[in-house]
């Protein structure tokens, strides 16, 4: 399937791989925008990969948008045909869901909320058909999630839940957005988890907080000295339930920066994947937690 | 040297000519919002044009010289006084050691630029000085100033006197008129919405930042009826969470547009019809809230031409201010 691409204003192109998220789109999307790094054209300023799309900014005065649309639209041919593996890594992250801070913030923007008279999560579970809540937490942190884009603030991940399409948890965005989420807020909109990495305006819905900070511009956390944020597109990342107590001793461990998350390496074939998701998920489930 | 912050103003941050290159970790640009003013002022003062420098919202900052400098005040116009004696915007001026400067009320525009020979001298943070508030990140401890913040000053050599004349500032318009490319996600709407977007006078918004300009007062936007596609979310100003082009317009619901500017979110999952083009970023940084404004489309090729005009005046200013 072609890409559709449009110029955003003069300094931009878009291009949208489908209109509905994909991994196969995540891949296309990402093999456009190696191609563009590895090309080194010169003029190009910031190569984004996004879910199921990609944004190439450059400089028009070095090379015409025109020319660069060409550009991109040589690389389309063999970006379809891509080999949709990656060398990667599996990020084991705790969350305290159900966590009083979430559930404050939401309670006071009640009203712009589609059921006001039930919790972020007592109506995910109700929309996905979870009889509790219990058994909607489970479902969320019981299989790994994929990164399929970092953005709308510095180290945000949106992750796209590694489960057949039906079985994926989704949840419209609040009907207008809140001016504040807690740091660290696990949420939910549309198809996709987000990590909130810093407080701040947000539209999805809330389950809960990790303690552990996946964005720090001062490099002092141990984990994050090297690289600001933690996420990159690509990355797998499984969620482990934590109770409050656990959640209270991460913290002070983090406060301490003696803690950080166990991350491994692994390797993720789309086409496996897609041949055998109990399968692929149970090998990702070994890489985190084999020796 | 540094300059100590008596008062802040309404929200003042250290900005230079940005950091590109980090967007796809959701880091946007930033630097000052009216880059033409950004150059001015650094080159009025002997800086290099992408020097660190105070970007003044609505209403200016008091700040006292610890050891002399030569400053300069471009953008909007904020009357600065020395001392309590006005002084000439787009030329800079000589500052003694203990010598205060204040500004007047705002007459026209929106954010000025307070530019010291040598530049603001705080860490380089992924290339560049500028604020990121958002991300707590870059500029003076990741924040707008506060009252008794020091700002540290590098070293430089500034003449006083230099001015760029009004025929070299961009010209003021009277009638503000956005030129956009129509495109992104602009088939999700109906044709005769379409028209009405570009018929309306919108007015910006209170909500008017760095972040973006949005903006009230047109008509609700009709969407063309589809299915939603998977993961996009159910509203039919949805879509499967994107990268934003700077100056993109996104409506959320379809009812208030918001142009994002240089400290954009860089993606999410709201429709865009279109970007406003690089020639009139500038603009935009100087409209005030309540500001009535219009969204004209324009081809590609208008697109280039807006940008090559708008690329001859910093030339001119360039010029006229070398050496």
């Amino acid at each position: 399937m072609a890409i559709r691409f449009s110029h955003g204003g003069d300094e931009h192109i878009f291009g949208e791989v489908s209109e509905s998220m994909s991994l196969e789109s995540f891949f296309t999307g990402l093999s456009m925008i190696n191609a563009v790094r590895a090309a080194q054209i010169p003029g190009v300023i910031e190569t984004c990969p996004a879910n199921a799309s990609f944004q190439v900014k450059f400089d028009p005065d070095k090379i015409s948008p025109t020319d660069m649309l060409r550009e991109l639209r040589s690389f389309e041919e063999q970006a379809a045909k891509s080999d949709q593996t990656l060398a990667t890594r599996i990020i084991e992250l705790p969350v305290y869901y159900q966590d009083p801070w979430t559930h404050e913030t939401e309670m006071r923007f009640r009203e712009r909320h589609q059921d006001p008279n039930s919790t972020d999560l007592e109506y995910s579970a109700r929309v996905n058909g979870y009889a509790t809540i219990e058994e909607f937490i489970a479902a969320h942190a019981g299989t790994p999630w994929f990164v399929s884009m970092v953005g709308f603030v510095a180290g945000l991940p949106f992750l796209y839940q590694l489960v057949e399409q039906k079985k994926q948890i989704q949840a419209p965005k609040y009907l207008r957005p809140r001016t504040d989420t807690p740091k660290l807020t696990v949420g939910h909109g549309g198809c996709f988890a987000a990590i909130y990495s810093v407080r701040g305006a947000g539209g999805y819905q809330m389950y809960g907080v990790t303690p552990a900070p996946i964005y720090d511009p001062s490099q002092k956390v141990r984990y994050l000295s090297e690289e600001m944020c933690l996420f990159k597109p690509g990355d797998i990342v499984k969620f482990r339930p934590q109770t409050r107590d656990e959640y209270d001793a991460t913290l002070e461990a983090i406060e301490a920066n003696e803690w950080e998350p166990t991350i491994r390496s692994c390797d993720f074939s789309l086409t496996e994947f897609n041949r055998d998701m109990a399968g692929a998920n149970a090998r990702l489930m070994e890489a985190l937690n084999g020796n | 040297m540094a300059i100590k912050v008596i008062t802040p103003g309404l929200s003042t941050t250290v900005q230079d000519l940005g950091r590109p290159g980090y967007y796809h970790l959701g880091f946007p640009e930033g630097g000052g919002m009216d880059r033409f003013a950004t150059m001015v002022a650094n080159l009025l003062v002997g800086n290099p044009e992408g020097a660190a420098l105070l970007e003044a919202t609505f209403m200016g900052p008091e700040l006292e010289f610890t050891a002399p400098a030569v400053i300069a005040i471009t953008g909007g116009e904020l009357p600065p006084k020395l001392n309590g004696v006005e002084q000439s915007t787009w030329e800079s001026f000589a500052v003694k050691a203990g010598d205060r400067l204040s500004f007047g009320f705002l007459k026209g525009g929106a954010r000025a630029y307070i530019a010291v020979s040598g530049g603001i001298d705080v860490p380089v943070v992924l290339g560049s000085r500028s604020t990121y508030v958002l991300g707590a990140l870059g500029g003076y401890q990741g924040r707008a100033i506060k009252a008794g913040d020091e700002l540290p000053v590098g070293q430089g050599a500034g003449t006083p006197g230099r001015s760029l004349p009004v025929a070299l500032r961009r010209p003021e318009a009277t009638e503000i008129e956005l030129r956009m490319l129509p495109g992104l996600y602009w088939h999700r709407i109906t044709e005769a919405a379409g028209a009405r977007f570009f018929e309306d006078v919108w007015k910006v918004a209170p909500e008017a930042d760095r972040i973006g300009y949005r903006f009230r007062g047109g008509h609700p936007l009709e969407f063309v009826e589809r299915v939603q596609p998977f993961g996009a979310g159910s509203d039919p100003s949805n879509i499967v969470d994107a990268c934003y082009p700077y100056g993109s317009i996104q409506v959320p619901s379809g009812t208030e547009p918001i142009v994002l500017h240089r400290d954009a979110v860089s993606g999410g999952g709201y429709m865009m019809l279109g970007a406003v083009i690089s020639a009139d970023m500038d603009v935009i940084a100087q409209l005030q809230p309540h500001r009535p404004a219009q969204f004209v489309p324009v081809t590609l090729d208008q697109a280039l031409a807006a940008r090559a005009d708008n690329g001859a005046l910093f030339t001119a200013a360039r010029a006229h201010l070398a050496g």
